[in-house]
């Protein structure tokens, strides 16, 4: 097998050739640290930290002022949650609420905050990965700073209804925090409209590179500080900025917001394609996620019978790379806990294969992965000794 | 991550299949903790296992851990075959990765488990399961 089919772009995206080009002059020969404002090195870095700052505002129908550069989605994420938290416990309020689907980057920062005394409610969701407002409604304390939900997942897809939560979380006066890491780029994200207090972003899931995000930060929100230091961005995330990453980010947003119908038009109808394929060519099989409320790119069934990691190598032998949420791919004991607050039972998760699809993908390269899968599902049934879905339940 | 050893059993598994009326059949493991594999074994008069097969639900090293196993038995005594350990196994493959080391365990568990099956069957006592139990119900994923 020659050709390499990269289907998970969940995972992290390939830099843009031209997200790539306007980096290269900023490492050897606009280096200057932007902090160096008395020379035009330094001045020529610090306008285009500005320029990219401005092109991520305008993408979110947000102010200049409002967004900061960080290291990447899982920073941000911690910056929103600790810096809430920090800023507001000792003002009577402990209590946040998320979804038992969110990033880890948001259940680990939440299990750390109980040291601190800090509460937090999971909201459940429903077989399509969508949370229940009344839940959220009912969850909601006089002590509740936060509310914190993910814009789409990364493992089903799922879009929430933002805006809505946006509604509630105005009307309670509880700020609301938005991880849109998946959603950047393939969602319409207005944080006028949707309510956003706090918005967390990733600049390699959009053909940017990697280590490198932002956050949104409405202004007027109580708010700590997160990596102390010197004086970049605005004081409230020091260390000397990575210039050629934050240029990289603002190329790779310019894109997402140059080529945006297009990008969704395009991979809905692949992404339709490969459900589709599947769904029809292969039995026993069930689609997680919502079946149209779900990102452009994202495509995850469960293979009864079958086990995830076997189906990856299988994958990989015919040059196809995609992701698991078996336990044996997360080196953990229990599949994803995504799978599992769906309502999927342990053994039909482990069986569970996520494609994400990018603009690399053509019409033949999705039949040729349904084509694929359809074999490798034959041969890996007919050597377990699962063989329904009695089976399966046991124990 | 995996050995070639491992890569060219999971990729060409030997012995996949069962065997009708079978001497001795024996499954472990569940489906909650995303692996189940369940041997038959065809045995002689002379107590020879003749033919073995294997049906696995699990990743690529626990493929490879019951063909291998499976390998390691075939044409051997029942005595033999009883004191086969997982670390047979693992050597056979050229390694595991430590956190997959439990597949050895579960192929050599099978096997016992097919040999209790095959001793229960035929009323003959077998050295070295004397002290087997068949898995009990409470499940502890490793």
């Amino acid at each position: 097998m020659s050709k390499k089919l990269y289907l998970d772009n969940a995972a992290t995206t390939r830099v843009k050739k031209e997200v790539l080009d306007e980096m290269l002059k900023y490492f050897d020969e606009l280096y200057g640290n932007p902090s160096s404002q008395l020379y035009e090195l330094g001045r020529r870095s610090k306008e285009a930290i500005e320029k990219s700052r401005k092109t991520v505002a305008d993408f979110l129908n947000a102010e200049e002022k409002e967004i900061y550069f960080t290291a990447g989605g899982t920073e941000s994420d911690n910056w929103a949650l600790k810096g809430v938290a920090f800023a507001n416990f000792n003002k009577g309020k402990n209590h946040i609420i998320t979804t038992k689907i969110e990033h880890h980057a948001i259940i680990h920062t939440c299990e750390y905050l109980a040291k601190f005394g800090i509460e937090t409610t999971y909201l459940d969701v429903d077989r399509y990965g969508l949370i229940d407002l009344e839940q959220l409604k009912e969850s909601i304390r006089p002590e509740t700073m936060l509310i914190s939900v993910m814009f789409a997942n990364n493992e089903i897809g799922t879009i929430q209804p933002i805006e809505e939560i946006g509604k509630i979380a105005k009307e309670h006066g509880i700020l609301f925090h938005v991880d849109a890491v998946q959603a950047l780029g393939s969602v319409k994200i207005d944080v006028q409209k949707q309510h956003i207090d706090l918005l967390s972003m990733s600049a390699h899931k959009i053909g940017g590179p990697k280590g490198i995000g932002g956050i949104y930060i409405r202004k007027g929100t109580r708010i700590d500080n997160f990596i102390h230091g010197g004086g970049q961005e605005r004081g409230r995330r020091a260390g000397t900025e990575g210039v050629q990453n934050i240029v990289g980010f603002g190329k790779a947003v310019e894109i997402a917001k140059r080529d945006f119908d297009h990008h969704i038009e395009r991979l809905t109808v692949l992404r339709n394609r490969l459900i589709e394929g599947i769904k029809n060519n292969i039995p026993d099989v069930v689609l997680n996620g919502h079946p149209y409320t779900r990102l452009p790119n994202n495509v995850n069934f469960s293979y009864k019978f079958v086990e995830g990691e076997s189906i990856l190598l299988l994958l990989d032998m015919e040059g196809i790379s995609a992701s698991s949420g078996s336990a044996c791919t997360s080196g953990s004991l229990d599949p994803s806990h995504v799978l599992l607050a769906t309502g999927l039972d342990h053994g039909t998760a482990h069986g569970s294969i996520r494609f994400t699809i990018s603009e690399e993908i053509t019409e033949e390269d999705i039949d040729f992965t349904v084509e694929t899968m359809k074999k490798i599902i034959a041969k890996l049934r007919a050597m377990s000794p699962i063989k329904n879905d009695e089976d399966l339940k046991k124990n | 991550m995996y050995t070639e050893t491992v890569m060219d059993h999971f990729r060409n598994p030997r012995n996949v299949g069962s065997i009708e009326n079978a001497d001795g059949v024996g499954q472990v493991g569940n489906p909650k903790c995303g692996d189940i594999m369940k041997i038959y074994l065809k045995i002689n008069d002379d107590e020879i296992i003749e033919d073995v097969k294997f049906e696995t639900f699990g990743c690529g090293s626990a493929i490879a851990s019951s063909s291998m196993a499976t390998e390691l038995i075939k044409g051997k005594s029942i005595q033999d075959a009883v004191e086969l350990t997982n670390k047979a196994v693992i050597e056979a493959l050229g390694g595991l990765p430590p956190v997959k080391v439990h597949c050895s365990v579960l192929a050599e568990q099978a096997v016992k488990s097919a040999l209790y099956d095959y001793s229960q069957k035929t009323h003959k006592a077998i050295k070295g399961l004397e002290n087997y139990k068949p898995e009990e119900d409470e499940i502890h994923c490793h």
